[in-house]
C-alpha cells in the first residue's frame, strides 16, 4: 500500500532568505518533476513552490527511504547543503499529509489566512505535475478532493471575506506613506499572477497610471493594455522610476533587479519624493538596503506579514469552522484510500454483482409463477455460476496486479467501471 | 484678570489630558473634547490677554510672564488654524502639552512692572511683536510635526509597527503640514524682522546695530531661508526636513530666550523676571 507523504517548508518555519534559496521557478519545477518521475523510489509527486512555501507531495512505497532520497534530491538540485535547510522542514504522512494539503489549499496555513491566491497556485502546480505524468491515481484523487474542499471552505465560511492578502497589506502601508493612493503612479516589474492581483487592489484605490516592465515585452504590453497603462522595456526600469511612486516587483530573477546605488541616483532626480517598493518576489528583486535611503521604503513579503495581524481574530474564528469541513474531508478521503486495498475492492465488487444478480433473479422469478421449485433452484444455481464466471478473471487480475506498480490504477478503474461505493 | 488666566490654564491642562487619552485609546470623542477644550481655553486666554493689554495700555509683553503667556496663546492660535485647515488631529499631542507647560511656567514666575511702558506703544511694534510670535508658534509646530514624522518614519522603516504606527497619520500629511508651518513661520518672521528694523530706525535712529538679538534673528532667518531654498531646489523633504525643522526650532529658542539670558541685548524688557 502506498503512503502519502509530504515535506516542505513555509513562511512559518523558514526565513525569506532560506525560502529564496530553495524556491523553484517554473522551469526548475518542470525539470525537477521529470527527475522525480524517473526516480524509482518516488511513486507519484507534485512539487509546489510559491513565495511562501515549497512543498513536495508524494505517494510512495517506502516512506522513510523516499523522503531521504527526495530531500537529498532537492539539496543537490538547488546546490545547497541539506543541513542548511533541514531544520526548517516539516513532514507529514498519511492523514496528516492529507489534512495539511487541504489546509494549505483552503488558505488556512497561509501567511495571510484566507488569501485567495494560494488555490490558483496549487492548481497550476498540479497541472504541471499532470502534464509530466508525475501525479497518479492517489495524488489525482487527493488534489481533486483538495480543490473541492478549498472551494467548500471558501463558500461556506467567511474566511475569505476580508480578502486580506499581501497586496491588501501593502495598500494599508502605502496609505501610511502617501496618505491617499489616489493618483499615485504604479510600476509593475515582472508580470506575475501575484502582481496582477496587487494591481487590481490598487486600482480599487484609484491609483494613477500603471506602467508595466516585463522581460517579455509582449506580455508586459498585454498586461498594460488590460490596466489601461503603458509598457516599458525591462532595461528602462531605472528611468521609469522617476515617473512613479509605487513599485511592485515580482520577477523570477535570481538577482536583485534594482540596486541601492541606482535608487540613490534616482532619488536625486525625483527630488526625494517618496518611493515605495513592494517586493513580492522570492528570491527578492529589490535590494533590501534601499530601505536605508531617505524617503525610500522597501517591504518584502515577510515584512508585509506584520501589517495584517489586525483582522486576524475574526478570521481565526472562521478558521475553526473551516477546520471542521477539512476534518470531514480527511475522513472521506481516508475511506476512499482504504478501498485501494485489494480485498475490500474484491469484496465490494462481488457484493455489487451478486446484489444485481439477486435483484434480477427475483424480478424474473416473480413473473414466472408456473415454475416448479426444482426449476427455480436450477435458475438460481445458474445465476450464481454466472456471477462466479464473470468475476473470476477480474478477481484473478486484481489479485495478481496487487504485486505490481499499477495496482492503484487497476483498483481505481475497477471501482469506476462498476461504480463501487467508497464507504465499504 | 488673574483668575481668567488660571482658568484658561486649567482648561488647557484638561485638553492636554484628553489628547493623551486620545493617543492611547484612539477614541474620536476624546479628540473632539480635547479640541473643544482647546478652543475654550484659547477664548478665555484671549480675554485675559486683551484685558491685560487694555489695563497696561500696551501690548502685554512687558515681562517674562506676559511673554510666555503670549507665546502659548500664539501656539494655540496657529495650532487651531492648522487643525482646521489640515484636519491633523494628532498634532494636539504636541501642541497641547507645549501650551500647557508654557502656561504653567508663566504662572509660576513673578510679574514685575515694566520699566518703560512707553517703549511698547507703536503700531510698528505691535506688528513686529504679533508676526514674530505667530512665526515662532508656527516653527514650534513644525518642530512638533518633525518629531511626529521621525516617529512614524522609523516605525515604517523598522517595520515594527509599534505604538505609533496606527496612531500617527501618513508621512505625506506630516511632511506637507510641517512644510506649510515653515512657510507660514518664515513669512511671519520675515515681516516681523522688517517691521522690527523699521521700528529700530524710528526709535534708535538706525536700522541695524549688531545687537546679539539682531544677529541671532538674522541667523534664524537665514537658517529657515536656506531650508526652504533646499526644499524648493533639491527637494529636501521627509526625514531631512523633519530634522532641520527641529534644529531650526532649537536655534529659534536660543534667539528668543537664550540671547536674552546669556548675551543680553536691547530686547531685555520682555523677558524681565
Amino acid at each position: 500500500m502506498r503512503d502519502i507523504v509530504l515535506f516542505g517548508l513555509n513562511h512559518k518555519t523558514a526565513s525569506v532568505d532560506v525560502r529564496e534559496c530553495i524556491s523553484f521557478t517554473v522551469d526548475e519545477t518542470e525539470r525537477a518533476l521529470l527527475m522525480l518521475r524517473d526516480n524509482p523510489a518516488i511513486g507519484e509527486s507534485v512539487l509546489f513552490s510559491t513565495c511562501n512555501r515549497i512543498e513536495l507531495l508524494m505517494a510512495v512505497d517506502e516512506r522513510e527511504a523516499a523522503v531521504t532520497i527526495a530531500k537529498q534530491f532537492i539539496a543537490e538540485f538547488k546546490k545547497i547543503p541539506l543541513s542548511q535547510f533541514e531544520n526548517s522542514l516539516y513532514q507529514y504522512a498519511g492523514d496528516d499529509a492529507v489534512r495539511h494539503t487541504f489546509q494549505v489549499a483552503a488558505s488556512l496555513d497561509s501567511m495571510v489566512v484566507g488569501e485567495p491566491q494560494i488555490l490558483g497556485q496549487m492548481k497550476s502546480a498540479y497541472y504541471r505535475a499532470t502534464l509530466k505524468k508525475n501525479a497518479g491515481v492517489i495524488l489525482n484523487k487527493l488534489l481533486h478532493r483538495t480543490f473541492s474542499v478549498a472551494k467548500k471552505v471558501r463558500t461556506e465560511t467567511g474566511i475569505g471575506d476580508h480578502a486580506v492578502s499581501i497586496s491588501y497589506a501593502a495598500i494599508e502601508l502605502g496609505k501610511k506613506i502617501f496618505g491617499d493612493l489616489e493618483g499615485k503612479r504604479v510600476m509593475l516589474v515582472g508580470a506575475g499572477e501575484m502582481a496582477e492581483l496587487a494591481v487590481e487592489h490598487l486600482i480599487r484605490n484609484r491609483v494613477g497610471t500603471i506602467t508595466v516592465a516585463n522581460r517579455t515585452f509582449s506580455r508586459g504590453l498585454e498586461l498594460a493594455k488590460r490596466f489601461h497603462g503603458k509598457a516599458v522595456k525591462f532595461e528602462e526600469i531605472v528611468d521609469a522610476i522617476n515617473e512613479v511612486d509605487i513599485v511592485i516587483s515580482s520577477t523570477g530573477s535570481s538577482e536583485y533587479v534594482l540596486q541601492k546605488n541606482q535608487i540613490k541616483e534616482a532619488m536625486k532626480s525625483r527630488r526625494n519624493r517618496s518611493l515605495f517598493f513592494i517586493d513580492i518576489a522570492v528570491p527578492r528583486d529589490i535590494d533590501p538596503d534601499i530601505n536605508r535611503i531617505n524617503n525610500a521604503y522597501v517591504y518584502d513579503i515577510d515584512d508585509l506579514k506584520g501589517i495584517v495581524d489586525v483582522n486576524i481574530e475574526d478570521r481565526n474564528r472562521e478558521a475553526v469552522k473551516a477546520q471542521r469541513i477539512i476534518d470531514e474531508a480527511v475522513i472521506g478521503f481516508r475511506k476512499w484510500y482504504d478501498t485501494l486495498e485489494v480485498v475490500p475492492t474484491i469484496v465490494s465488487l462481488r457484493g455489487k454483482v451478486e446484489s444485481m444478480a439477486r435483484r434480477e433473479l427475483e424480478k424474473t422469478l416473480g413473473t414466472l409463477s408456473h415454475l416448479s421449485e426444482a426449476d427455480k433452484r436450477a435458475i438460481e444455481r445458474m445465476t450464481g455460476a454466472l456471477v462466479n464466471k464473470i468475476l473470476h478473471e477480474p478477481t484473478d487480475f486484481l489479485k495478481r496486479e496487487g504485486c505490481h506498480g499499477s495496482k492503484f490504477a487497476s483498483l481505481d478503474l475497477t471501482r469506476k467501471l462498476f461504480k463501487l461505493e467508497e464507504n465499504h | 484678570m488673574e483668575s481668567v488666566f488660571i482658568l484658561a490654564t486649567i482648561i488647557y491642562v484638561f485638553s492636554c489630558v484628553c489628547y493623551f487619552g486620545y493617543l492611547f485609546f484612539q477614541k474620536t470623542v476624546l479628540q473632539r473634547i480635547a479640541a473643544g477644550l482647546m478652543i475654550a481655553g484659547f477664548a478665555l486666554h484671549t480675554v485675559s490677554l486683551v484685558a491685560c493689554g487694555v489695563r497696561a495700555g500696551n501690548f502685554p509683553v512687558n515681562n517674562l510672564h506676559e511673554t510666555l503667556s503670549v507665546t502659548a496663546w500664539a501656539v494655540a492660535a496657529v495650532f487651531l488654524a492648522f487643525f482646521f485647515k489640515y484636519k491633523l488631529k494628532i498634532l494636539g499631542i504636541f501642541a497641547a502639552p507645549l501650551i500647557t507647560l508654557t502656561m504653567i511656567v508663566a504662572n509660576q514666575i513673578p510679574k514685575p512692572i515694566s520699566q518703560d511702558p512707553q517703549l511698547l506703544k507703536s503700531w510698528w511694534l505691535a506688528a513686529h511683536i504679533t508676526t514674530i510670535f505667530f512665526g515662532n508658534a508656527a516653527f514650534a509646530l513644525a518642530c512638533g510635526l518633525g518629531m511626529l514624522y521621525l516617529l512614524q518614519e522609523s516605525a515604517i522603516k523598522k517595520k515594527t509597527r509599534g505604538f505609533f504606527f496606527s496612531r500617527l497619520p501618513s508621512l505625506d500629511l506630516l511632511d506637507t503640514t510641517g512644510y506649510a508651518c515653515i512657510v507660514v513661520g518664515f513669512s511671519m518672521i520675515t515681516i516681523g524682522l522688517i517691521t522690527g528694523v523699521v521700528y529700530a530706525k524710528a526709535i534708535w535712529g538706525r536700522f541695524w546695530s549688531w545687537d546679539p538679538k539682531e544677529v541671532w534673528s538674522a541667523i534664524t532667518w537665514l537658517f529657515y531661508a536656506a531650508l526652504l531654498h533646499e526644499r524648493l531646489t533639491v527637494g529636501w523633504r521627509g526625514r531631512r526636513m523633519a530634522i532641520m525643522a527641529m534644529i531650526g526650532f532649537g536655534v529659534l529658542l536660543f534667539t528668543f530666550f537664550g540671547v536674552n539670558f546669556l548675551l543680553k541685548g536691547h530686547h531685555g524688557t520682555f523677558t524681565a523676571i
